[in-house]
């Protein structure tokens, strides 16, 4: 069984604020980390590979160079190979050339069983990538997915979760998953995975690699661009009171009847 | 691929040198050059105040006839045989951009027996309600709900179309995007249409910490999702005078290879947290999971629910369909109330939507008091219960 | 200090720290509020392939020695000395099979023990036999094919939680010291059965349980070694292991020292935070002289044993002693520099002190290493030909 799991490099999001007297963004000093919700994605496909021995899981990443660093991370723990998706037509990426993008990728991997990404990516927060990738491949997919098991060699039972519960899915495979923290409590970096990432020469795929044209990847490739970024509003009415607690109940109460709080 | 230095604009001020998180700027005398190191992030045309900089236009140009497409539609999402509220607030929304753009605002809507439910769609304006009911789309998949959604978008050209950030739409709208290979914002905060008659998707980032405005210029149609409860919903006064059509589409939208085996609604105590009017959440600091009884009876004075923070959760507070929050719920009630919650990033990611927000902690550097209308320094043992005292007295009732 | 350690020591360094930062640290308090066992932190450590250190690589282990285990029971000790001695159980049960065991009992034990997938234990102690161990009385009767086992084993750490037990039993009560020998026994074992789960002082996330042998019946092939070898197996593992107590505590010397320094530069009182205070730099420095003497002698011990010396037993003492020591020191001044903070139990210092003491105690005592060091010096300095007065 051959698993395909997506990571993305991103910054730390707390730490990421805009100056207000240029209007752009602060990245001095914040760290890059691998997306929170990606080491979940990789604890399923190494759980995975636990318990069924014949499996490949390879893990990609499309990001300038330093995006090497999350693959290191991902075959610490278990990952067999990694592949970094880089090059200078790839930059200024919506969902859209991403997705585009880590297909063309993962044609070149295959026979590729079971994609895994995360639930979100942290700083786009769009939680796009993962169900524009499987259609872009023709496969079917399940989000947000909570637990899943082999009912047989070629199909995922799943439980996803919808705002009202769950539900339950008989997934064929080849398929996409994207999965959110119930499904696996990710693990740490091993000694013998540590030792070998250090050593593992990780290629390098371009457009070329790819069988891509620079036009469609890229900003080239979008149907989306960010005209503007700003600060989101300050509440600059805020109220803070600090006093006899007599005297604070009665403010916040008269205060919420103004704002008209239902309930009240 | 680099943003377009234009060297009469350029006063050589050096503003952009630091904007640039890759450090790829240099400003010799006369004006800014731009190395190779550019990661397109775009931040220089920010920073420009002279405008000097611009980034070269997404994509290659439209490759077809962009004014074919009109009409502002919005995927009405039904769910258990009722429209879900994020609809309306859609349609609200919807209206003011198709009467901008001087279009008509249509719904569409997919689902199983679904007679007479374009009476509610004409109470917010929409004129045309396409109506697709089908046995399989009685249970969602995104294979079938996209396909169908596609063949209606391929067959009658809306340039908008608008759908809510819900479980469902967020899972099946992207494949929709995919399919017509067209651009998606999600979880839009405001929509409008900008000068160029482009529908100006306005978006959160990095976790809420900084807004981004979108535009889908070359493709069709410009897609976006809201999720529940950003916008209002408004009805008219009174209903349109609409219409509704049922298109024929062929068997094979209706095949998925995915098959859902179960549905189930969870009642547990967090299960009604994304659509109360009013959420008390309760943090690490309630201590107890006892001490969350009072935070369950200000919530059922005020009709709503009780949330929590991850801290509580993982504590044994209280139960993970109440967590609020980066991993947990997003919810934006009318009213929040934060008790003893210190509002870390990924806590605040999930509430601050809400209209009016209070927080009460007693440590007054708490984060939490950066994103509250309304904060309170206080020992939240002798706060909640006088306040749940103020509520009762005011009522009339007994204390 | 820089120890020059290779790569793979540093790694081993690496993942263990990351297991304390990243898991143990934010459960300790509760574990040991809750007394206990660490089970999913242990699953955790299985999958950093740390549980085979000191394991043969033949047998699935890293192929490590007495340094590599120093390494990483340091690093567990400054999360939590309960989890950590949990994890160095396991290895001090593992120890006799590896050392004296038939290559049938290594294949079937070791690699299931190096890949965390099950837990050991070493179990020596009993009631009227702690110091004394020729005191034992569990007997070990062979009969046909089995050994019959009879008799109570105390205070046994990971009792009850671990699957394979290296048992001490007298086989030939006529023999005296050469009439001891230890068999492997699995948990399940007919006649195998577990006593109380001790409430204790410290490491409360350890688990200490008796072990009740009521006539178990065991095949013949779980005897290690020979009959008659038992007391030898016993002080040859505990010169392996006992570094590896000087390791936790290092470890958790280590941690003390960080809290308290930390605390210090924080904490403000007459007007500037105490680390200005000569008397709380002195405490500071005395405190990281200690550790760093501690760990030097730890290192430098478990080394040398990795060369298989023949007077390994005196200086596995000295490193136990010392370390030991230091750790109760060490702990003690933190919770001073505390103040008050370091007597309530919302704060990790207390839990450090109360932790700190076992390690004098368990493993021998440190009057026992002490006995043990006097009378090699005494063979020693008898065999000296030169003189000096």
């Amino acid at each position: 069984m051959h698993i395909v799991v997506c990571l993305k490099q991103v910054p730390e999001s707390q730490n990421v604020r805009i100056d207000p007297k240029t209007n752009t963004l602060i990245r001095q000093g914040v760290a890059s980390v691998l997306n929170p919700f990606d080491y979940f994605a990789l604890e399923a496909a190494l759980t995975i590979k636990d318990e069924r021995l014949d499996t490949k899981v390879t893990a990609i990443t499309m990001g300038p160079p330093q995006a090497k660093e999350v693959l290191m991370d991902a075959l610490s723990r278990g990952a067999d190979d990694a592949i970094l998706i880089s090059h200078r037509a790839f930059a200024g990426a919506d969902t859209w050339a991403t997705s585009f993008t880590l297909a063309a990728a993962i044609r070149r991997l295959e026979p590729v069983d079971l994609i895994v990404c995360g639930k979100q990516a942290i700083d786009g927060d769009t939680a796009q990538v993962g169900p524009e990738l499987a259609t872009i491949l023709n496969r079917p997919y399940a989000t947000y997915v909570k637990s899943f098991e082999f009912v047989d060699d070629s199909h995922l039972k799943i439980t996803r979760q919808t705002d009202e519960g769950v539900a339950v899915w008989r997934l064929p495979l080849p398929a996409l998953v994207t999965v959110l923290k119930d499904v696996g409590e990710p693990r740490p970096r091993s000694y013998r995975a540590t030792l070998r990432a250090r050593r593992y020469e990780i290629p390098v795929w371009g457009p070329e690699e790819l069988g891509v044209d620079e036009d469609s990847v890229g900003l080239k490739g979008s149907y989306t661009q960010v005209v503007r970024i700003f600060s989101p509003e300050r509440k600059k009415d805020r109220i803070m009171l600090r006093g006899s607690v007599e005297e604070m109940v009665d403010e916040l109460y008269y205060w919420l009847k103004e704002q008209r709080v239902p309930g009240l | 691929m680099k943003p377009l230095v234009d060297k009469e604009l350029c006063v050589a001020c050096g503003e952009c040198i630091d904007a640039c998180p890759v450090g790829a700027i240099s400003v010799g005398d006369e004006c800014a050059e731009i190395s190779d190191e550019c990661t397109l992030c775009g931040m220089c045309v920010d920073a420009c105040q002279y405008g000097a900089i611009s980034m070269p236009d997404v994509g290659t140009g439209a490759d077809e006839d962009l004014s074919r497409y009109k009409g502002v539609w919005v995927f009405v999402e039904w769910r258990h045989g009722t429209v879900h509220r994020v609809s309306y607030e859609l349609l609200t929304v919807g209206r003011k951009l198709a009467e901008k753009k001087g279009t008509d605002l249509c719904a569409v809507i997919q689902g199983h027996k679904l007679d007479g439910v374009e009476k509610d769609l004409f109470r917010y304006g929409a004129k045309t309600v396409y109506v697709v009911d089908h046995p399989s789309l009685a249970h969602f998949t995104d294979e079938i709900y996209g396909n169908v959604l596609v063949e209606l978008v391929r067959r009658y050209r809306p340039e908008i179309l608008l759908a809510g950030g819900t479980s469902t739409g967020r899972s099946f709208i992207p494949r929709v995007a995919a399919m017509l290979q067209t651009g998606l914002t999600a979880d839009c905060t405001e929509l409008d249409i900008n000068d160029e008659g482009l529908l100006l998707q306005t978006r959160p980032a990095f976790g809420g910490n900084i807004m981004a405005s979108i535009l889908c210029p070359y493709r069709r149609p410009q897609i976006a999702t809201v999720r529940p409860k950003v916008l209002r919903a408004e009805p008219l006064d009174m209903p349109v005078d609409g219409q509704v059509v049922r298109p024929d589409l062929p068997e094979a939208c209706f095949v998925s290879r995915v098959e859902v085996l179960e549905e189930q609604v969870l009642e547990g105590p967090g299960a009604n947290i994304a659509e109360a009017d009013v959420v008390v959440s309760g943090g690490r600091g309630l201590q107890r999971k006892e001490n969350f009884a009072m935070l369950e009876e200000l919530a059922s004075l005020l009709n709503g629910a009780v949330g929590a923070s991850r801290g509580a959760v993982e504590a044994g507070l209280a139960d993970p369909s109440q967590q609020v929050g980066q991993t947990g719920r997003t919810v934006a009630p009318a009213l929040y109330m934060a008790v003893g919650i210190s509002g870390a990033v990924q806590h605040v990611v999930g509430m601050q939507g809400s209209r009016v927000i209070v927080a009460v902690n007693r440590d007054p550097e708490a984060p939490i008091f950066d994103v509250c209308h309304f904060g309170v320094v206080a020992d939240l043992f002798e706060f909640v219960p006088a306040f749940i005292r103020k509520i009762r007295k005011e009522r009339g009732e007994e204390v | 200090m820089d120890y020059f350690l290779t790569e793979e020591q540093r790694l081993l360094q690496e993942i263990a720290y990351e297991v304390t930062r990243e898991w143990i640290r934010p459960v300790r308090a509760q574990l040991d509020e809750a007394e206990e066992f660490p089970t999913r932190l242990l699953k955790i450590l299985a999958k950093t392939d740390l549980f085979g250190v000191c394991v043969p690589e033949e047998y699935g282990g890293l192929g490590g020695g007495v340094f590599e285990n120093c390494l990483v029971v340091e690093q567990l000790a400054r999360g939590c000395v309960g989890v950590a001695t949990s994890f160095a159980a396991s290895g001090l049960g593992a120890y006799p099979i590896l050392l004296f065991g038939s290559e049938e009992l290594k294949k079937k034990y070791l690699p299931d023990i190096a890949s965390g997938k099950r837990l050991a234990a070493f179990a020596l102690t009993e009631p009227g036999a702690g110091s004394d161990v020729s005191a034992i009385r569990t007997r070990a009767v062979k009969s046909g094919d089995e050994y019959i086992i009879t008799g109570t084993k105390q205070w046994i750490t990971n009792g009850g939680e671990a699957d394979v037990y290296s048992v001490f039993a007298i086989t030939d009560p006529t023999k005296g010291p050469r009439g001891a020998s230890c068999f492997v026994v699995e948990k399940g074992d007919p006649g195998f059965s577990f006593g109380k789960k001790e409430v204790k002082l410290g490491i409360r996330a350890s688990a200490t349980r008796e072990l009740i042998f009521n006539e178990c019946r065991i095949p013949r092939d779980r005897l290690i070694g020979r009959e008659g070898m038992g007391f030898i197996i016993a002080m040859k593992t505990f010169d392996k292991s006992r570094p590896g107590i000087g390791a936790l505590g290092v470890g958790l010397a280590q941690e003390a020292l960080d809290i308290a320094a930390e605390y210090a530069r924080k904490r403000v009182q007459f007007g500037k935070s105490i680390i200005s205070f000569q008397a709380i730099q002195h405490k500071l420095a005395d405190m990281a002289t200690k550790v760093e003497a501690a760990r030097a002698l730890v290192y430098s011990v478990a080394r040398y044993l990795d060369a298989e010396p023949k007077d390994a037993s005196k200086y596995a003492a000295m490193s136990k002693i010392f370390a030991s020591d230091v750790a109760v020191e060490v702990a003690l001044e933190a919770v001073q520099i505390l103040g008050g903070y370091g007597y309530m139990r919302d704060y990790p210092v207390e839990k450090l002190l109360r932790d700190a003491k076992i390690l004098q105690i368990y493993e021998g005592t440190n009057e026992i290493q002490r006995n043990i060091i006097g009378q090699e010096l005494n063979k020693e300095y008898g065999k000296k030909k030169e003189t000096i007065l």
